[in-house]
């Protein structure tokens, strides 16, 4: 639909390409498994292609991991628990995480490179989040590795001993730094599995593993779908499985993990409220909602999909936040200059398409700026619903794309009662400039992560993660140590 | 004087602070250790369970939403009013067969450990929150929240204490409870429901069933306005596929030591939530 009532506040600038270079790469043909501290080819010699979603170029083809390929991986981790990282002094063990802190900040451009070619994220945020993020993550849980004894007062901890951790594509070397930097500070050895369109920068992480000379077997990549996840959460020999991504396969996970009795940390999907009170400072609102949902395309399960804005200044807030989304630039995401990169999939392109025609079907008014969007590569224009009842498809599930529901409320309980209205609880924005009704607010929602005047920050110091059907369990902070360790004698294992 | 007859009592469900029978109509017999019918007690049914959760459920918010200092006064009077009934519940763990010395000291356990839990409802946020030191200009603090409505499988074993030490680390943060019994702590668990419905614990906040676990539980852990199932007193032939039920709405399982005392069992049963804001003038 044309934005005609509303032209794109462009000033007249047109902005020259900016793109970064993608020389730093090196990107080999076919990459194997990292088993045991080498590269090793896959038992089926099968693989499967990853591409540059912005451009559908081939980039690399990637071992297919099977069930054997799975049980070298977990038999590699076995013997490193049991030998070198398992006897190695806490302290010993952190200074290699201050290692790969160290290395992925000095390789920092060539991950972040990559990240955007094989994800399709704008080289700003994999340049300004994703990677000092992971630095920082392995950077923090390094100095936990010789304190554990101060983290869990009256608690004598240990690990739990080979970790399963399955990341998603959206943040793929920043959900793997987020899983990997506990686990090894606690003392675990690791089975990792990055998402399968996704894998090249958790490859890239394999080689900075063999530079900082990590023990063999201490951190193992099994690149591969759905399959070889299924694969690694079912094998016998893994003590803790962590997952992020879907609530559909997380809960098919917790069936596995609680039969097995094995603690299992989920990170699942949400579909946050991002509230904003008539009360609030409005331009920084548009800012924030917009960095909500549009940031790496919506591909975010702490999105802020759900703008619930307080009915005395709703038409004046969608107007502006139209006006904002009308200059966001959508384009080749290693331009400097581009907002809103590629889709990460043809596959997530066709669900986001599914979604919104669902939304226009269901009767919600649907507004796309004019964008033009590239001939080849997978796009979606940043899009607002208005118009949104809270049964509509597009307000309950979640669509993980760049798509935000616009609903209204005259009170601050009915925004509560529209916020919780969900079975998911990851995370929740609020706006305004009154205190104490933030922190009224805060109590009330029945989400994990609470934004305040803010939205999207993490921190390593920080915890993340969700209520009810979000998941269970915290990645980040002190809370973020405890899944990846257990009570030496007795007592509770957590989790399922 | 004719000696006095025994006035024998009827054991029933314990559901919002009322006791119902079990609208099924169902009893099992519950016998002493030495062969004695003791009562017919109510066998709860699937709705039984239901109407429970909802007491359960409608009175969440209202438990939560007392300070930490007043829960923490509502339990200590729940320790009050079970010394007072000393007697009773070295009775009803005699009636299992335990000695006398045994039975008084598990009962003097139990409102030790009920005692010891009370206090911690306004400390718990001190040892399992935090304030995080994050890069950049915000204001960033963790704190613990009650998940919600938890399913309590009542351990055989310590009938009496290790009902208290399930029930207390659920209920002292501000989740209400529907407690699955049977077998020995069937005893137990009624009369801590008379314990409860004289104290100043609000209907709903604990809310006791007898009955057959085993049957009980699958019905719990598939209920889809449960947030947490508590399977330490599970019994041993409970199916994977019943618990496996738990994933449809991400519930939070718990196994844990039936009998065993810890700040950290309580935050089993604890949701952590994060706030940022900016520092700013």
């Amino acid at each position: 639909m044309a934005p005609t009532d509303n032209p794109p506040e462009t000033f007249g600038i047109d902005y020259a390409p900016a793109p970064e270079s993608t020389a730093v790469v090196d990107i080999a043909d076919s990459y194997g498994h990292f088993i045991n501290g080498d590269f090793v080819e896959p038992s089926s010699g099968a693989t499967f292609p990853t591409v540059n979603p912005a451009t559908e170029t081939h980039l690399a083809d990637i071992a297919d991991g099977s069930a054997e390929d799975v049980d070298r991986a977990v038999t590699a981790a076995r013997a490193a628990f049991e030998g070198p990282w398992g006897q190695m002094p806490g302290s010993e063990r952190g200074k290699y995480l201050f290692r790969i802190a160290r290395q992925l900040q000095e390789r920092s451009r060539e991950f972040a490179v990559l990240e955007t070619m094989d994800g399709g994220k704008p080289i700003t945020e994999s340049r300004d989040l994703d990677l000092p993020m992971s630095a920082a993550w392995f950077f923090y849980y390094a100095g936990w590795a010789d304190k554990l004894e101060y983290a869990f007062p009256n608690r004598t901890m240990a690990p739990h001993g080979v970790a399963g951790q399955i990341v998603p594509w959206n943040f793929p070397l920043m959900m793997a730094a987020w899983k990997l930097a506990p686990a090894l500070a606690a003392g675990n050895t690791v089975v990792l599995k990055p998402a399968e369109t996704t894998p090249l920068t958790a490859l890239l992480l394999a080689d900075v593993l063999q530079d900082i000379d990590l023990p063999p077997g201490v951190v193992n990549i099994v690149t591969g779908a759905g399959a070889t996840g299924a694969a690694l959460v079912s094998h016998p020999g893994i003590d803790k499985l962590a997952f992020t991504g879907s609530t559909d396969v997380g809960k098919a996970i917790q069936r596995i993990a609680s039969t097995r009795r094995i603690p299992l940390t989920l990170e699942l999907g949400g579909k946050a409220a991002h509230i904003v009170f008539e009360d609030s400072a409005v331009d920084q609102a548009v800012e924030g909602v917009v960095t909500g949902i549009y940031s790496n395309q919506g591909h975010v399960c702490c999105a802020g999909s759900r703008l619930l804005v307080e009915e005395s200044i709703a038409d004046q807030f969608v107007e502006r936040l139209r006006r904002r989304v009308s200059t966001l630039r959508l384009g080749d995401p290693l331009d400097k200059n581009t907002d809103v990169g590629a889709i990460n999939s043809a596959d997530q392109l066709q669900r986001i398409t599914d979604m919104v025609a669902t939304g226009v079907s269901e009767g919600a008014d649907l507004f796309q700026p004019e964008v033009d969007l590239p001939d080849k590569g997978y796009w979606f224009p940043p899009t607002v619903f208005t118009g949104v009842q809270q049964s509509h498809t597009v307000a309950r599930e979640e669509i993980f794309g760049p798509v935000l529901t616009v609903q209204t409320f005259r009170t601050a309980e009915e925004a509560v009662e529209k916020a919780n209205n969900t079975p998911y609880g990851l995370s929740a924005g609020i706006w305004t400039e009154k205190g104490s009704k933030i922190l009224w607010m805060a109590e009330k929602l029945r989400a994990g992560v609470v934004w305040a005047n803010t939205y999207n920050r993490f921190d390593p110091a920080s915890p993340f993660g969700g209520y009810k059907e979000s998941g269970f369990g915290r990645e980040g902070g002190l809370h973020g140590l405890s899944p990846y360790l257990r009570e030496r004698t007795g007592g509770t294992r957590g989790g399922a | 004087m004719a000696e006095h007859m025994p006035v024998d009592k009827t054991f029933k469900l314990f559901i919002g602070g009322a006791f119902p029978r079990s609208e099924s109509g169902r009893t099992f017999q519950v016998h002493s250790a030495d062969g004695d019918l003791l009562a017919n007690a109510a066998k709860a049914s699937r709705k039984d369970l239901r109407e429970a959760v909802k007491a359960a459920r409608s009175a969440q918010p209202g438990w939560a939403g007392r300070t930490a200092y007043n829960r923490g006064q509502v339990l200590y009077r729940v320790a009050e009013v079970m010394e007072s009934r000393r007697s009773e519940f070295t009775s009803v763990l005699r009636a299992t067969g335990m000695a006398a010395r045994a039975a008084r000291t598990e009962v003097d356990r139990s409102i030790d450990r009920w005692v010891w839990y009370a206090g911690w409802a306004d400390k718990l946020h001190h040892v399992l929150g935090t304030v995080n030191p994050v890069v950049g200009p915000y204001f960033n603090f963790t704190f613990p929240e009650p998940t919600g409505v938890v399913v309590v499988a009542a351990p055989d074993d310590p009938p009496l204490l290790g009902l208290l030490s399930r029930i207390a680390p659920v209920i002292v943060s501000g989740n209400t409870a529907v407690v699955a019994t049977g077998g020995p702590s069937t005893l137990a668990a009624v009369t801590l429901a008379e314990v409860l419905a004289t104290s100043d614990v609000p209907g709903g906040v604990v809310n006791v069933l007898t009955g057959e676990k085993g049957e009980l539980l699958p019905w719990a852990l598939g209920h889809m306005d449960v947030n947490s199932v508590d399977l330490t007193g599970a019994p041993d032939g409970l199916e994977n596929e019943a618990v496996a039920a738990a994933a449809d709405n991400v519930k939070r399982i718990v196994r844990s030591d039936p009998a065993g005392a810890s700040p950290y069992m309580i935050g089993d049963f604890l949701e952590m939530k994060t706030v940022w804001h900016p520092i700013g003038r």
